[in-house]
């Protein structure tokens, strides 16, 4: 196992820059998730570990060693790709053992690696057959198996469930924690759904554009978005954003869109009447005597939860509610939100305002 | 068409029973016929037709102007004692194999060449084409004209380099000749190989190079466990074209040596055409043509097996 260190690393495709100076270290054994939306250039990053693509400018190490020019094979790691690329005329047996078999290991070796890797699975019974002949899960196992079996230093996983319907991507989820915390291999995972991320990680990196919005453990990133982009990427429904003025003389407040007047607990200093976005989680919404006056849009019960559309001040919000309202369309409700989660973000910038 | 649609409102009628015609003409597993029907008589015209009257003509002593009769297995029992018949069969299938041969390791190692990313790629994959497209005739014409024994441009060439002193006669001696026909085939026949192949090269997923390259495999071991597993079921199919094009061969050899010279480079076809429209003996002609058959067969087993879907080609597809 090792430890990963990416320094200002950058990356461009012709002209076209695509990683402008990303800086993440990577702890031994630490489960790390890359996420950000499609396109922020997560995969090339993740690639740019694996060797598949060259580094323009910047360092990655693996361990003490700097790998920028050092060929995949010679770094030991192992990767996962989304679309598996299991080879189609090998077993799964042969699958797993083809990195040990270029290798030259001896057959008693590679037979027990791989039936070790099989047991983790529990690929035992499927040894013998095609990729062609198995489910989806199936084949995202054997990808795994494939790595399990090399005992690289670092795993690295491209959207790996993002091919598997959502009921298997939960539990896949779960089994590949479940894997990590038996191994302990450094792993860099990149995904596009936050809540992978959230679930899954040690720490999340949080990508955009090419560049790092915000690095910190899942729960870090929710209760203290740096910035509006991760604010509204992180959570599940998204944060609802207000655009209004900070109210600082006398008790701290806030004036939303159509002067709605929403509670702060404290103001940034030096912030009276300063243009800002308002941000508040749904689930932090309650119903109370002195809350915003608001009309439901929409009611959307889950089971455990109610998601609730209204308008405030005329902006469409949501709010979660785990206790059950009779809510109907058109019903006036008075939503608080608390004032103790609330988040400031500079207008122009996005940066957050509040401790 | 309308036919049946029309039927099968009728039949819905409950004024008359349908009769068995009629559920014929609806029934599900009967319509597959109907719609085969016109290829079936496509098929049967133009080519089961010419083969079974050529099978036929070759068991009569027909000759051109006239009809000719029954003469059993006459025909093949001359050729049996005919030592240029047998040479002709040697020719043939040495014409076959080492052109064959060369073609599939020419073809392959230019369709690899050509997957790889370089510049000008689409500019070179339709050079590549072009021995394709010329007509055979004229490819013929200029081969006979670069192997003339006195004009030839490379005898020419070598003799500036003093590298020979006497030109060669290369359509003139046996081993020459037989040479420069297997490269005229060769040239004409590497373009084939070589864009069926690339199109099959580039059926493989990139991203299982990517997951080899990982597991540590050279430029070498990519292509004997990944590239070339896969392309076998390419590799069958456009090695059985090339070689039953390559055994039936005629208007190379026929343009640029007429079997010459003492029949070194007499194949099959070209006797079968010397003796039956040359010679008019066209019950004999037949018969050559007839013998062809057996080897043809015997081609298209083999790649028969090796066509089929291998195991790991069974089940849903893999992406
Ligand atoms: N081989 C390439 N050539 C040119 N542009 C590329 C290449 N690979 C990726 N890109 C571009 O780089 C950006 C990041 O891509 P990628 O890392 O795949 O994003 P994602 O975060 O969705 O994995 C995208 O805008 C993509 O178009
Ligand atoms: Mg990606």
């Amino acid at each position: 196992m090792a430890s990963v260190t990416i320094r200002d690393v950058k990356k461009a495709f012709g002209s076209t820059q695509v990683i402008h100076g990303v800086t993440v270290s990577i702890d031994d054994g630490e489960f790390v998730v890359l996420v950000g939306p499609s396109g922020c250039g997560k995969s090339t990053l993740l690639r740019m570990i694996a060797g598949l693509e060259n580094i323009t400018g910047g360092e990655i190490r693996i361990g003490e060693r700097v790998v920028n020019n050092v060929p995949p094979k010679e770094r030991d790691i192992a990767m996962v790709f989304q679309n598996y690329a299991l080879y189609p005329h090998m077993t799964v047996a042969a699958n797993m053992a083809f990195s040990l078999k270029l290798r030259g290991a001896p057959k008693a070796e590679t037979d027990e690696r791989v039936n070790r890797a099989a047991d983790i699975l529990g690929l035992k019974p499927l040894l013998e057959r095609f990729p062609r002949q198995l489910s989806g899960g199936q084949r995202q196992r054997v990808a795994m198996g494939r790595a399990i079996v090399r005992d690289p230093q670092v795993f690295l996983f491209d959207e790996p469930l993002s091919n598997l319907d959502a009921k298997l991507r939960v539990a896949m989820r779960t089994e590949i924690k479940e894997l990590h915390q038996r191994l302990k291999t450094t792993t860099v995972y990149v995904t596009h759904d936050q809540i992978e991320a959230m679930t899954m990680a040690d720490k999340i990196v949080v990508m955009h554009d090419g560049i790092v919005e915000q690095i910190g453990t899942p729960l870090d990133l929710y209760d203290k978005p740096e910035n509006q982009f991760v604010a509204g990427f992180i959570g599940s429904p998204a944060m609802n954003f207000l655009k209004g003025q900070i109210k600082a003389n006398g008790s701290a407040g806030f004036t939303g869109p159509n002067g709605v007047r929403l509670p702060l607990q404290a103001a940034p200093t030096n912030s009276e009447g300063r243009p800002a976005v308002y941000g508040i989680r749904p689930e932090h919404f309650t119903i109370a005597d002195d809350g915003a006056e608001a009309e439901i849009v929409v009611v959307e019960p889950t089971g455990s939860e109610t998601q609730v559309f209204a308008k405030l001040g005329g902006e469409e919000v949501v709010a979660v509610f785990r206790e059950r309202h009779k809510f109907e369309p058109g019903d006036k409700v008075r939503l608080k939100p608390d004032p103790a989660l609330v988040h400031l973000f500079d207008e122009q910038t996005g940066k957050r305002l509040n401790a | 068409m309308a036919d049946i649609a029309l039927d099968s409102r009728a039949a819905r009628r409950p004024v008359r029973d349908a009769s068995a015609w009629d559920r014929l003409k609806v029934n599900r597993d009967w319509l597959a016929v109907w719609f085969m029907l016109p290829a079936m008589a496509f098929l049967i015209l133009f080519l089961a037709y010419p083969l079974g009257l050529g099978i036929w003509i070759s068991f009569t002593d027909a000759k051109i102007g006239r009809p000719g009769e029954y003469i059993g297995f006459e025909n093949y029992e001359w050729l049996w004692e005919d030592s240029i018949f047998w040479l002709s069969v040697f020719n043939t299938l040495l014409y076959t194999f080492v052109a064959s041969a060369i073609k599939f390791a020419v073809g392959l190692y230019l369709a690899l060449l050509l997957n790889e990313n370089m510049p000008f790629k689409a500019i070179l994959r339709a050079l590549v084409l072009i021995p394709f497209i010329v007509p055979t005739v004229l490819s013929a014409l200029a081969f006979w004209w670069i192997f003339d024994a006195q004009f030839s441009i490379i005898s020419w060439s070598l003799r500036h380099l003093d590298l020979i002193t006497e030109n060669i006669n290369f359509l003139g001696d046996v081993n020459w000749a037989r040479g420069c026909v297997i490269f005229a085939n060769i040239w004409r026949g590497v373009p084939f190989v070589a864009i069926t192949l690339l199109a099959g090269l580039q059926t493989v997923q990139p991203s299982l190079y990517e997951a080899a390259t990982i597991d540590g495999a050279t430029k070498w071991q990519m292509f004997r466990h990944i590239t070339y597993p896969l392309l076998t079921p390419i590799i069958a199919v456009v090695m059985t074209f090339s070689v039953l094009f390559t055994f039936t061969d005629f208007q190379l050899i026929w343009a640029m040596t007429r079997g010459g010279p003492v029949n070194a480079t007499h194949l099959m076809a070209t006797l079968s055409y010397q003796r039956a429209i040359i010679a008019g003996q066209l019950g004999e002609g037949a018969a050559i043509s007839s013998a062809m058959i057996p080897f043809l067969l015997a081609a298209i087993m083999v790649s028969w097996f090796g066509l089929q879907r291998r195991k790991w080609q069974h089940g849903e597809a893999n992406d």
